[in-house]
């Protein structure tokens, strides 16, 4: 079954023609040449495949193309300002926080995605009382970030970035 | 994935009515279980209609101090809310505990509670399962059995629930609202869910075309002490291998009020009525507390590989209430 769709994508206008089993993650790389977001697992369980949906962070591959009609979607290739990078990209870049790369775009949009949970005040399973502001220690990060599996085991040197990051202010 | 047409519901009612005249029909929620299902071949539906545009995305303080969490509520924005978290922080626990962060932005309250087990012969279309397939046999029974049911399981099926919320929701007592095609009805949390019997394809005890349009949980007071704990294979990020929400309101060193139900051993989230029923009124002591334990597993039959979780969740049930008590003092 056909069906036709618009999704506004790192700030440009598309529309397109999907069959309505394509995912998210389908329309982005196949159909419209997007391939910031990567297929991990395809099954909502390594979020290699992760963006920011209206701002907030989600797996792409387990979402339907045609549900989003309408959606806005920012993948890593569009948190850029022009040739100034993301804070948090410029984080990983500075503290080498990946090794061959394939799960960084999905990193980078989640951490993104988990500094506006933070500054919202949203607590995480380890947040010592559910009521007080969190505050991003390393152990925060990592179960906020856990969603996020990286095969070469590059984790220190991520949560140093997300950590750097935040002291740098990119949660403000 | 077979070919399928997809509709926006517009509201509630013609929602239902659109899947009551479509056998193959069903609802999409956040769709983070039904469409990894349907590309494991585990589900076939030829229609499906999304119900994530409807109204019931709020979370309603009402007047008589029930809370009404509509079906569309993300599980994120239920645990960050703040009147679950100063309410009812057993809920909050759990759903945070519950997948991550990007697919707690996606799932759904009505999603969640009709997510469907992870037992991995389930989810193997290549491999008999009464739950998948009825009549086929089951293949965990004699197979690599270490994540399945200790209590309530049937000889034709022991998988078990992977919610962590609903284990929370059976602690707190909360209702889940259903609009099917006779209209609305209320179906205690404790009803929702089934134990397999005879009838493991069957989850809960909904019917074809009925809604979950919200979830009610009731003014408590021994809710405000509450806690989830989750024992799994990793720190994060994994389902529950036993866990247990409980609640706990003690006075004069004694149990006022207690609520239980564990999760990661059944086919349902378990409510332990012997635990509570041994401890109200007691003394909160260790020892009760271990006696309660042993009451509430008493029951409990190991698979070949599963043994270990009685003795698990025995001790997390003590866990619990021993750090429940530390924090009343």
């Amino acid at each position: 079954m056909e069906a036709s769709i618009t999704l506004r994508v790192d700030g440009e206008q598309r529309s397109l023609q999907i069959d309505t089993r394509t995912t998210l993650l389908d329309a982005l790389r196949e159909h419209l040449g997007v391939t910031a977001a990567k297929k991990g697992c395809d099954h909502g369980q390594c979020g290699a495949c992760t963006v920011l949906l209206d701002g907030r962070r989600v797996t792409t591959c387990l979402s339907l193309a045609v549900a989003c009609d309408g959606a806005s979607i920012v993948t890593a290739q569009g948190l850029a300002r022009g040739d100034t990078l993301h804070p948090v990209q410029q984080a990983f870049l500075e503290h080498d926080a990946l090794q061959c790369g394939y799960c960084t775009p999905g990193q980078i949009c989640s951490a993104v995605g988990m500094l506006e949970e933070a500054k919202a005040g949203h607590p995480s399973f380890v947040t010592e009382g559910l009521t007080a502001a969190p505050e991003l220690t390393d152990g925060e990060i990592r179960e906020r970030m856990s969603g996020n599996l990286c095969r070469c085991g590059a984790y220190v040197n991520i949560v140093a970035a997300i950590r750097d990051a935040v002291s740098k202010g990119a949660m403000s | 994935m077979t070919p399928f047409d997809y509709e926006r519901a517009t509201d509630a009612s013609s929602a239902v009515a659109r899947v009551v005249a479509r056998p193959n029909a069903v609802f999409l929620g956040g769709g983070t279980n039904l469409v990894d299902h349907m590309r494991l071949g585990v589900a076939h539906p030829d229609l499906l209609v999304d119900v994530t545009g409807l109204p019931f995305a709020r979370i309603d303080l009402m007047a008589d101090g029930v809370v009404r969490v509509g079906a569309g509520v993300r599980n994120s924005d239920l645990a960050a809310d703040r009147t679950i978290r100063e309410r009812y922080p057993v809920l909050s626990q759990a759903l945070l505990a519950g997948a991550s962060g990007q697919l707690r932005n996606l799932a759904t309250t009505g999603g969640n509670l009709l997510q469907r087990t992870r037992c991995a012969y389930f989810q193997d279309t290549t491999v008999p399962c009464n739950k998948r397939s009825p009549g086929s046999g089951c293949s965990a029974i004699d197979g690599y059995n270490r994540d399945h049911a200790i209590l309530g399981a049937s000889q034709q099926c022991v998988a078990v629930n992977p919610s962590d919320m609903a284990v929370a929701l059976t602690a707190l007592d909360a209702t889940v609202i259903v609009l099917g095609p006779q209209g609305e009805r209320r179906i205690p949390i404790g009803d929702f869910h089934r134990l397999p019997g005879d009838a493991p394809e069957r989850d809960t005890v909904l019917g074809h075309g009925d809604l979950i349009i919200a979830v009610e949980l009731p003014a408590s007071r021994v809710a405000a002490h509450s806690a989830y704990y989750k024992v799994r294979d990793r720190a994060s990020y994994a389902f529950a291998l036993v866990s247990v929400a409980a609640a706990l309101q003690v006075e004069d060193g004694h149990v006022q009020d207690v609520r239980i139900a564990l999760g990661g051993i059944a086919h349902k989230p378990w409510r332990a009525l012997r635990a509570e029923a041994s401890l109200r009124g007691a003394a909160a002591t260790e020892e009760n507390f271990g006696r309660a334990a042993v009451a509430e597993l008493a029951d409990a039959r190991a698979l070949k590989h599963n043994g270990f979780k009685i003795a698990l969740a025995r001790n997390a049930l003590r866990m619990v209430l021993r750090s429940l008590l530390a924090g009343a003092r």
